[in-house]
């Protein structure tokens, strides 16, 4: 068996959730055996799993889970995972899931590849699955030899599918785990897409001049539904919240849709957006760095561009 | 106080990377390695700044071959007490682990720290595996870190938000951004790396579940389209037609 632990912070599943189970579907057929997946805590409707490919779905509905403690979590999937035989184990590659993925695999004697981009091939016992590596600069093929495996699936990598239709959930018990965290308080962006999970980004540097300047840049964003970032200059100097820093030491994210308005391209910025499908840039300079790594570039004054592409993309949004 | 920095060492981050002809390992000619950032810029500084305010001792611990030993220096430069050096060509995050849990184990470290992941194989796995082994509470991505007593508060960052939590030491983290600001390592810093004990320990025995076996590079982009400034309708369709992204 496959087993896909779906996240359900705060009660409620996510993209990433459905991307692991449709991943977890398809490695599951390509090794002919099942899917199920588990959610920990007391989301609403987990039986809609079903619909991306889970043909049973285990649910623990125990407050402890409303709270995340890897400890906790970890202690309850590795025993869900080993009452069931699951061969392969599927996370998200979340804030979440890399707490978790360690644990499991330590706790499961199981090898481990942290971020896949693609699905896996099978070869006799071992799995061979490929990740990003050097921060986009390239592509590393793991093998995995041993008898149980867990896998963390970079977000975005693959889209959710219809494999399938909604169950009902079954609700199981585990034994309890002592947690030894305490969460005081979560704070999250209403409204908007994560970064880590959004599909168009819409990102903005020191060539805006400054914070006063960013409501046409937000606009594109809406016009786009898109999530709005910001390079490292522009979250140092408080122009912008640090959770909007995308390179290498904000936040890596990989898109379908990149827009870099105002931003060189410095190596650090591209390790963290590299790996995005499609990267249009913006830039007054035509020597700037990131015209090398973009697919679609525009040389001109942003502060003219940008409001003219946001009509554009108006005009195309009203058919 | 007792801190455990775990430091790795990476191609630093503006290395051009290259593998050998069968793609089965990095090519390390003329590449610049480094302390991965993550690990000196935030895990260790913020280890030095705790045991400046509170006493104790912070041991930088990497597991390596003898020629990482500049980069444990530089380490130790920065401000840990002592070093570790565990005598390995570790080949997977899991070796990794094992190693650091077998030192640590008997050590009643207080805290643990890594750094939110390598810039190599963008991992982020050892902390979590480390923390397993030694059954102690992971707090990952830490963006700030402070200790009353026994107790340490943490933020931590989570998609499109923070997390403020609270762990009884003994704990393991990683750290990411705002934990800590960079330090660069000073003379009197750099002349009593020198004296400052480096121990090595053999690695225990340990077999690899998954390590990388194939490395290749990405397909090279096929150019920049250069659209003109005032057609963007024609970037829409592009995005539309071509592209297929909105």
């Amino acid at each position: 068996m496959v087993l896909v632990f779906a996240e359900s912070p705060r009660g409620q599943f996510k993209k990433s959730a459905f991307e692991a189970v449709t991943y977890g579907r398809k490695v599951a057929d390509a090794m002919g055996t099942s899917c199920a997946a588990l959610v920990l805590g007391n989301a609403a409707n987990a039986g809609q799993l079903g619909q991306y490919g889970a043909v049973k779905v285990f649910q623990v509905t125990d407050t402890a889970f409303d709270a995340f403690d890897s400890q906790t979590y970890a202690s309850a999937i590795a025993e869900v995972a080993g009452k069931n035989g699951a061969k392969v184990l599927v996370l998200s590659h979340s804030s979440t899931g890399k707490s978790l993925a360690g644990r499991l695999a330590v706790r499961l004697n199981a090898g481990l590849v942290s971020g896949v981009n693609s699905l896996p091939s099978a070869q006799g016992n071992s799995l061979k699955v490929k990740k990003s590596v050097f921060s986009g600069k390239a592509i590393a093929e793991f093998e995995i030899s041993s008898d149980v495996k867990v896998i963390s699936l970079m977000g975005n990598a693959v889209k959710p599918e219809s494999l399938g239709a909604a169950v009902s959930a079954e609700t199981i018990t585990v034994g309890a785990a002592k947690g030894r965290i305490r969460v005081k308080s979560v704070k999250t962006q209403e409204g908007t897409v994560p970064l880590p999970e959004a599909e168009i980004v819409v990102s903005a540097g020191r060539g805006m001049k400054g914070p006063e300047n960013w409501g046409m840049v937000e606009e594109l964003a809406t016009s786009l539904g898109a999530t709005t970032a910001c390079s490292r200059p522009v979250a140092d100097a408080h122009w912008r919240p640090h959770h909007e820093h995308v390179g290498q030491t904000g936040i890596a994210i990989r898109p379908n849709l990149y827009i870099a308005i105002g931003i060189s391209g410095a190596i650090q910025h591209l390790a963290g957006v590299n790996n995005s499908k499609v990267i249009v840039v913006i830039n007054k300079d035509p020597e700037a760095p990131f015209f090398k790594a973009a697919d679609y570039g525009v040389v001109g004054d942003l502060f003219e561009v940008v409001p003219q592409l946001n009509a554009a993309i108006k005009k195309f949004k009203a058919g | 106080m007792k801190l455990l920095v775990c430091i790795s060492q990476t191609p630093d981050t503006t290395s051009k990377v290259s593998f050998n002809a069968d793609g089965s390992e990095f090519n390390a000619a003329g590449v610049q390695f480094i302390m991965n950032p993550y690990d000196e810029w935030y895990a260790l500084v913020r280890a030095c700044e705790l045991r400046e305010t509170l006493g104790g001792t912070v041991v930088a611990l990497n597991v390596g071959p003898a020629a990482n030993e500049t980069t444990i220096r530089k380490a130790l430069a920065i401000g840990a007490d002592e070093a570790v050096r565990i005598d390995s060509d570790p080949k997977s995050a899991g070796f990794v682990a094992k190693q650091i849990a077998e030192y640590a184990k008997n050590e009643a470290f207080d805290i643990i720290f890594f750094g939110k992941e390598t810039i190599d194989h963008n991992g982020s796995e050892v902390g979590a595996m480390v923390a397993e082994y030694l059954d102690l509470p992971y707090v990952s991505y830490a963006s700030k870190l402070d200790l009353n007593g026994s107790v340490a508060t943490l933020e931590r960052d989570i998609e499109g938000g923070v997390e403020t939590l609270e762990v009884d030491l003994p704990f393991v983290v990683s750290a990411a951004k705002g934990m800590a600001e960079q330090r660069i390592p000073n003379m009197r810093g750099i002349m009593t790396a020198r004296t400052k004990p480096l121990k090595e320990v053999p690695a225990v025995a340990y077999e690899d579940q998954a390590k990388a076996v194939q490395f290749t590079l990405p397909p090279a982009k096929a150019g920049v389209k250069l659209v003109q400034p005032d057609q963007m309708d024609e970037l829409v369709r592009l995005l539309h037609e071509e592209a297929k992204v909105i």
